[in-house]
């Protein structure tokens, strides 16, 4: 409470104590304190959304040349650039849940147990890619995927008698370049999520379980599993938007949005390519807003799927 | 007394420190009675910002009443022509100077009010001693917005070893049906390729469409993608790969991919054309080539030209600089004179857009590209620039170019999902509803 010496009649004001009776006023001092944050989302967050909206309606040549067009960047969406993007992003994030869920569930599993040895060094070891530069991890996979027999992939290939592949420049064989870029980056991230909510379920579970006779894959499927769906949940929302946010792997695999018959060509992608490459910004802002109802779209039907809003319902 | 002292010992730092002040004041205004201004340039070649500072050191020789500092920022490719569009777009943060490669420049003329600055004044006086079509790859409505590095002329580089081996005289290659010919006869003595072409960019096919007179857009930037000349001479090399079989796809996609290099550096193929400016990629990346290879002019087509001027970078000053003018001349010293224009030889290896600088002494000396290639290769070009036009820079040619490289060379000549028609009318047709 304020000091009411300071505040009473008569007596001035100094600005130490005006100070001291805002953010002690239990009026005032929430939104304060909320300040910086509603500041840094009205400036980076809803105004480009708003521009980007208006832009998306505009035919941008200069900064004097604006021009509304109406529907009609919209209307252009409807081009196979756009849709093999759509196509691609949608199975490139198929994948990445498909790999990005299970394989790390499994391993928080082993993780946890008391009995693994090196626990330690196998988290850390699964974290490390993570921390490094997607740029550094893109060149790397770029030229270990190299199409010549000498790189690293196609000649530890060569020791089994398999015939080189070129990587880069097939639709199959670059997806999974992709998906295993994500993969080697991403996993040790989910491990953690799993190991979180792995550590949440109580020990007395599994122990009254093994009592009335329950095998170890039964606790897994009648224990563990429900016990993790929050947090399974997630993870494959936050694997819908990282997937189809999808770019700098790309970029980095193909140099730029350039990937040779849009093997590559993410929605992301798709908007540097329009926006930046071909100063279509309006058409680019119009890629993006599309992009963000797909996404919108993707998780809520995700979310109603799996009774998310009717958990919270009842 | 000690307290005096202290007083009397500061007071005399004090004085010292004053005057010693008073001392750098006075010999500054001595050496510096003109203040240098600064000027910024931004590039995405580290070659360039040499070729720059050499220029700003003879530019402050020759004119010591208005001295120039510029401050060079090297980017990665696309990060500086996105920088640049951002700063164009939102009327602030250009440099004065900047580089902008051909294949995006047209992204900068587009609207009413280019953030460009017009360079007509500087470009006209020396008109007649320009390959004016490089000129005209960075004009709009009569206006010129860039200068080049050089003229790119198409060339054929061939590796000699291979061509003794297979024992055919590389001269006797005048044709493309001599050259075609000739790699027979190169893969069956040798049993290494005669070429390598591009599947994921456009150095392989846009030349030969420019040498018959043909584009991707017309003169009034019009899509012309899928006429006849073009659909020929992509069947050509198409045949080349599969029906001749005297070519292979460049490993790794392009003539500038690590692959390409260590593969090409082995020998492993007998030519390859590309621009006059690729003789710096191979001192640079195939430095086991050195003394092999030979340059010489491209084979011809009936009634076509013996060249091409392929690629370039357009030096261009932004409206938003502080001091235009000055930018301007600097520009116009570094790049349009003569002695500017040698320089982009004996520093760059770039053939020099001035016409007099070719028959200058200067550029018979040695130096690193005359070890590699020999010392002919000045007689070569002379050769073949009298025919060298320009190339037509619409306001779709980015457009065109990505559509080129990603979608018709690499299903044509490497996926063989569509064949030449296929590939350049749909091409065409998408960019004729942009």
């Amino acid at each position: 409470m304020a000091d009411p010496s300071v505040i009473g009649l008569g007596k001035p004001y100094n600005r130490r104590s005006r100070l001291r009776q805002i953010f002690s006023s239990q009026k005032t001092a929430p939104y304060v304190f909320v300040l910086p944050f509603i500041l840094s989302f009205l400036v980076f967050f809803l105004y480009p959304i708003i521009s980007t909206v208006i832009m998306s309606f505009q035919r941008i040549d200069g900064p004097e040349d604006v021009t509304f067009i109406g529907f009609q960047n919209y209307k252009n969406l409807l081009n196979p650039h756009f849709l093999n993007a759509v196509w691609l992003t949608t199975r490139y994030t198929f994948w990445t849940i498909l790999v990005l869920v299970p394989l790390p569930l499994v391993l928080a599993i082993f993780l946890n147990k008391k009995t693994t040895i090196g626990k330690n060094f196998f988290r850390s070891a699964f974290f490390m890619p993570a921390l490094t530069s997607v740029i550094v991890a893109g060149l790397f996979f770029r030229l270990a995927f190299g199409e010549q027999q000498t790189t690293l992939v196609n000649s530890m290939l060569g020791v089994f008698g398999i015939k080189p592949t070129i990587w880069l420049q097939d639709a199959d064989a670059s997806m999974f370049v992709m998906v295993l870029l994500c993969t080697w980056r991403w996993m040790g991230v989910n491990i953690i999520y799993f190991l979180s909510g792995l550590q949440g379920i109580p020990e007395e579970l599994y122990e009254a379980a093994a009592i009335d006779g329950a095998s170890e894959f039964e606790q897994f499927l009648h224990i563990t599993l429900p016990s993790l769906k929050p947090v399974i949940m997630y993870v494959v929302t936050i694997s819908v938007y990282g997937g189809y946010s999808m770019f700098a792997e790309s970029f980095a695999l193909w140099n730029g949005p350039r990937s040779p018959g849009e093997i590559g060509m993410t929605i992301v992608n798709y908007i540097y390519q329009e926006g930046f490459n071909n100063n279509n910004l309006g058409f680019g802002s119009a890629i993006g807003i599309a992009l963000f109802a797909i996404v919108m779209a993707v998780n809520l039907l995700q979310l109603f799927s799996s009774g998310f809003f009717k958990k919270e319902g009842t | 007394m000690k307290k005096s002292l202290a007083i009397l010992f500061s007071t005399v730092l004090l004085l010292a420190m004053i005057l010693s002040g008073c001392g750098a004041k006075t010999s500054t205004a001595k050496t510096g009675d003109i203040k240098p201004t600064t000027l910024n340039f931004w590039t995405f070649q580290e070659l360039h910002k040499g070729f720059m500072d050499d220029a700003v050191v003879t530019w402050n020789k020759n004119h010591p009443d208005k001295p120039i500092v510029l401050k060079t920022d090297v980017y990665p490719y696309d990060e500086q022509h996105n920088k640049l569009l951002i700063a164009l777009q939102s009327g602030t943060g250009a440099p004065d100077i900047v580089d902008i490669e051909i294949s995006k420049f047209a992204n900068f003329l587009k609207g009413s009010k280019p953030g460009l600055v017009e360079l007509n004044d500087v470009v006209e006086p020396v008109k007649d001693k320009l390959i004016m079509g490089r000129m005209e790859n960075y004009a709009k409505d009569g206006k010129y917005y860039g200068i080049d590095y050089h003229v790119g002329a198409e060339v054929m580089y061939y590796n000699k070893a291979l061509f003794e081996q297979a024992g055919v005289n590389i001269n006797d290659i005048v044709t493309w049906d001599d050259y075609i010919a000739a790699g027979k006869k190169i893969v069956e003595k040798t049993g290494k390729p005669m070429t390598t072409l591009e599947t994921t960019e456009h150095w392989s096919y846009y030349p030969l469409i420019n040498m018959q007179g043909s584009d991707l857009l017309g003169k009034n930037g019009e899509v012309i993608l899928d006429n006849e000349i073009n659909k020929k001479t992509l069947e050509m090399l198409k045949d080349m790969l599969y029906k001749d079989k005297i070519a292979v796809p460049a490993p790794g996609g392009f003539h500038h991919s690590e692959e390409y290099w260590a593969w090409m550096n082995k020998g492993n193929a007998a030519s390859v054309w590309m621009p006059m400016w690729y003789m710096g990629r191979f001192v640079q990346y195939m430095p086991d080539l050195k003394g092999q290879m030979v340059i010489r002019p491209m084979p011809i087509f009936p009634g076509g030209k013996k060249s091409a001027g392929m690629g370039g970078t357009g030096t261009a000053i932004t409206t938003q600089g502080k001091n235009i003018e000055l930018a301007k001349q600097f520009l116009a010293e570094a790049k349009l004179s003569k002695e500017g224009s040698i320089k982009t030889w004996s520093l760059l290896g770039f053939d020099p857009i001035r016409s007099d600088a070719w028959t200058d002494p200067a550029m018979s000396a040695d130096n690193k590209y005359t070890d590699y290639f020999g010392t002919d290769i000045f007689n070569t070009l002379k050769a073949v620039i009298g025919d060298i036009g320009s190339i037509n820079v619409g306001a779709k040619f980015p457009n065109a170019i990505t559509l080129l490289q990603k979608n018709i060379c690499f299903k044509v000549l490497k996926e063989q999902s569509q064949t030449p028609e296929q590939a350049l009318k749909e091409a065409a047709e998408e960019l004729r509803t942009k």
